[in-house]
């Protein structure tokens, strides 16, 4: 057994609203530059419908992923490294631009420039890559609410696998949204198909990440990943992905779209898995069992051989314990609600999804039937089979009893908490349906509908005790009061070399920018000032009986406000 | 030995050299981050599926002829019995057979480059540069190779050109031997040496991070956060990333 953790999320479908608050956050933070504007890190689907890029599930064609060998070994789905390398100086499977969606600008200068004339002056669509204009046909949620999507859902891959004569009365009865962020894998396909080894999976918190200094720009990841969560960055020549916001998880903050998210669907938190397993667990042969087989290979954080174990490989005592109440082990392990985008894609993927009841309840309650009754949604549940199927083909192979088990768990949850609201107490015999204490359905409920923010979000700090002997520290740390020093930079804060992303500098930071005195002592003039305390000096002075000291009177600028809800 | 003659085959070929090694070591340090075949797939892949595996597989059976040709001496050649007709025949067939191929591919990026929209934006000066001593390169070779080789009675470039270029890296320079070579080759060598010059500040580098590593690693590879802290001070990168020029976007 060797031990290892894993930051992972787990977002609960049935509270997504669509609005794409995630995604616009995320893009703000980390793609908002040329090269990747088409490119979303956080991406919210409308489904049933195509995804982004379109029909990337369709893995006959695209190939992403691994597959199973006769002999029962794992191979890439796409070929093996020296089929890889023929296939190097054009990758046949590499989505084109216009399997995204062209980026554009509009020619706002039109708005300002044009002639006065009979016709409101309009900024015509101009392509970001050729200046000429152009004509938007798609984006990165082109058929949200399944606009438009009369012409393009038939592509819906997952459709295609159903039988065809459902969907358009599917269509009116069932509809979710989907966000999707990179799976950061425990088996990334993404990792194994690089050719220069630039991509890794972080060993310390699973993050998979890509060197951008080592990426040479052979593009054999974005065809590796199933999920298509790598993207080619088209003008730095490189590829970029969801770094899981790792600089705000090395310092326990949640990434943006988790902080940002409107329904505070999303849980992060650690889980311990069996690393020599992963490998036996990704290649069982029935893909059925793909599911049963990840959620063996992760570990119980509470039990004794386990923590062990964990210590004996390096993990900290505080991790350890973030591990026991993570949010996570619970959804994914204790009540079985959580489940793995496409297992069979054999990457095992740790980002994990709570099924969404809502288009249930929809059904139940537009037919004027109890939408909170636990038997009319059981029977709904039952009956309502192909929304079932759909959800099994994307969260379980295709197997539709995990899917059944989630929403039955669901629905039994809340109609337990309507007798616990009106009656003062659940009826028993709901919680035995589905084989969970009254207690432990009380406690679901806690965890899905009020979960505080540190409940939510339980992430340990990364150890940077242990990074003492760091490269960089040199050089971001090497002038005195410099940025890292807990000053500011010879102009002022934001002067100076430009400050690495690390938990030791993020801390530095966070100490001056939270401290009641200004960063630079002494007579401070108007350039260099960071906004903290009053520098002597500065402002005129309050009064005669106001003493004089160096520092001139310091007024607290009080702590930053940690953006914390509740 | 006319000064010109020492400087054509002597100086240049040692600047060349000398500006090959260095600006490599210079650039790997300097701009790991532009170290990349700066893919343009993603615009347009209907042209570059025939021509970049063309070119490539074209370039790559042609550098491989001119090893042999150049760095390994006949009489080792005679010695496993590959006598002189059965040389000029093999490398004038296989040789003008890759020269078509890499041309026809490279025709085909050429063309690419200039007509597809995306692909011309995204077009360096460097890019630029580098096309015009490639073609040129390309061009005079494969020109020699068939004036004379082909329909010519055969320049025996074995006893001249080889032995040149091997007292170069022997630095013994014999620029003598150069003395009776046709224009065709002179002009083939000389626009080489200024390709090799100008390789390591063009997209060309990639070349040296061929991945052939990829075939012995074990498929995932783990990385420890302390090992990585990719957070050395940024360096500028080569080709300097901006947004796009709006008076290059107005363009009709
Ligand atoms: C040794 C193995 C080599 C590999 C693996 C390799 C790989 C590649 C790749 C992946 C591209 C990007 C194609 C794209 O997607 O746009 C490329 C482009 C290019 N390569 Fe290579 N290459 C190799 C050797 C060479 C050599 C020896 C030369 C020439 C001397 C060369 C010249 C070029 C040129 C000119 C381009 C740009 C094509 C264009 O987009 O116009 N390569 N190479
Ligand atoms: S989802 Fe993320 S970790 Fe998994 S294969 Fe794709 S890019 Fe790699
Ligand atoms: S912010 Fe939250 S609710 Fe809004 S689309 Fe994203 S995941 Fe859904």
């Amino acid at each position: 057994m060797k031990v290892m953790a894993q930051i992972s999320m787990v977002m609960n479908l049935d509270k997504c609203i669509g609005c794409h608050t995630c995604s616009v956050t995320c893009k703000q933070a980390w793609t908002n530059r040329t090269g990747v504007e088409y490119v979303w890190f956080n991406n919210v689907e409308t489904r049933p419908g195509v995804g982004y890029p379109r029909t990337y599930e369709d893995q006959e064609k695209w190939r992403g992923g691994w597959k199973r060998t006769k002999r029962g070994n794992l191979k890439l789905k796409d070929g093996g490294r020296l089929w890889k390398l023929a296939h190097i100086f054009s990758n046949p499977k590499l989505p084109e631009i216009h399997d995204y969606y062209e980026p554009w600008t509009y020619d706002y200068d039109m708005l300002l420039n044009a002639p006065a004339g009979d016709q409101i002056p309009v900024a015509k669509p101009r392509s970001l890559l050729t200046g000429e204009d152009t004509k938007i046909s798609w984006s990165a949620n082109w058929d949200d609410n399944l606009g438009g999507s009369l012409e393009t859902m038939q592509d819906d891959p997952i459709l295609q696998k159903m039988s065809e004569s459902v969907e358009a009365e599917f269509s009116k009865a069932f509809m979710f949204y989907l966000p999707r962020i990179c799976e950061h894998c425990l088996n990334p396909s993404c990792v194994a198909s690089c050719p220069s080894g630039a991509m890794y999976k972080r060993a310390e918190d699973g993050i998979v990440l890509v060197d951008q200094d080592q990426c040479r720009g052979w593009r054999m990841c974005v065809s590796g990943c199933p999920y298509k969560k790598v993207y080619f960055n088209h003008r730095t020549g490189k590829a970029e992905k969801c770094t899981m916001c790792y600089p705000r998880i090395e310092v326990g903050l949640p990434t943006v779209c988790a902080e940002t998210c409107v329904g505070r669907l999303r849980y992060i938190g650690l889980v311990l898995y069996d690393a020599d397993l992963v490998a036996e667990a990704a290649s069982v042969e029935d893909e059925h069992a793909l599911l049963a087989a990840q959620r063996s290979i992760l570990l119980d954080p509470n039990d004794p051989a386990v923590i062990e174990q964990a210590r004996k490989d390096g993990i900290q005592e505080d991790w350890i314990d973030a591990a026991q109440r993570s949010p996570i082990w619970k959804l994914i392990q204790q009540y079985e609600v959580a489940l793995p985008l496409h297992p069979e894609y054999r990457t095992m993927p740790m980002v994990w999804y709570i099924p969404p009841l809502s288009p249930v309840v929809d059904v139940v309650s537009g037919s004027g039937a109890d939408g909170e009754d636990a038997r009319t949604l059981f029977a709904a549940i039952e009956k309502l089979r192909i929304p079932i199927g759909y959800l099994a083909e994307m969260f379980s192979a295709g197997d539709p009893d995990p899917v059944d088990l989630a929403l039955r768990r669901m629905a039994a949850m809340r109609s337990y908490m309507r007798g616990v609201n009106l009656d003062g107490e659940g009826d028993e015999r709901i919680a035995r349906a589905v084989g969970m204490p009254g207690e432990d359905l009380q406690e679901m409920y806690r965890l899905l509908a009020i979960a505080k923010y540190e409940e939510r979000y339980v992430i340990p700090s990364a150890h940077a005790e242990q990074a003492h002997d760091l490269e960089e520290m040199g050089c971001s740390l090497d002038f005195e009061d410099g940025p890292g020093m807990g000053g500011a930079g010879p102009f002022g804060s934001s002067s100076g070399q430009s400050v690495p992303v690390a938990v030791e500098n993020f801390q530095s930071l966070e100490a001056r920018q939270t401290a009641d005195r200004p960063s630079s002592p002494g007579r401070v003039n108007l350039l260099n000032w960071d906004g903290n305390g009053t520098p002597r000096g500065l402002f005129p002075p309050k009064g005669k009986d106001v003493p004089q000291g160096d520092m001139g009177p310091v007024q607290s600028t009080g702590k930053r406000n940690k953006g914390k809800d509740v | 030995m006319s000064p010109i003659e020492i400087v054509l085959w002597v100086a240049v070929p040692y600047v060349s050299i000398i500006a090959f090694v260095a600006g490599h070591i210079w650039r790997y340090r300097y701009d790991k981050f532009g170290w990349t075949t700066r893919s343009s797939q993603t615009y347009e892949n209907a042209l570059l599926r025939w021509g970049s595996p063309m070119f490539h597989l074209g370039i790559l059976m042609v550098l491989a002829g001119h090893v042999v040709g150049l760095f390994i001496p006949r009489e080792w050649l005679y010695a496993i019995g590959i006598t002189e007709e059965m040389y000029h025949w093999g490398a004038t067939v296989m040789g003008s057979f890759a020269a078509v191929l890499t041309l026809a591919g490279l025709a085909i990026l050429i063309y690419r480059r200039r007509t597809v929209g995306p692909v011309f934006l995204a077009t360096t000066v460097m890019d630029k540069v580098m096309y015009v001593f490639l073609a040129l390169t390309l061009g005079f070779g494969t020109l020699a190779t068939f004036v004379h080789q082909v329909f010519g009675s055969g320049f025996h470039y074995r006893e001249t050109i080889s032995p040149w270029l091997r007292s170069i890296f022997g630095f013994q320079p014999q620029p003598e031997l150069m003395a009776n070579v046709p224009i065709l080759f002179d002009l083939h060598v000389l626009s080489a040496l200024a390709l090799f010059a100008l390789w390591p500040f063009t997209r060309l580098v990639h070349v040296f991070s061929a991945p052939v590593g990829y075939l012995f690693r074990p498929y995932v590879v783990y990385r420890s956060r302390d090992d990585v802290q990719g957070t050395r001070a940024p360096k500028r990168g080569w080709d300097p990333i901006s947004t796009p020029d709006p008076q290059r976007l107005r363009r009709p």
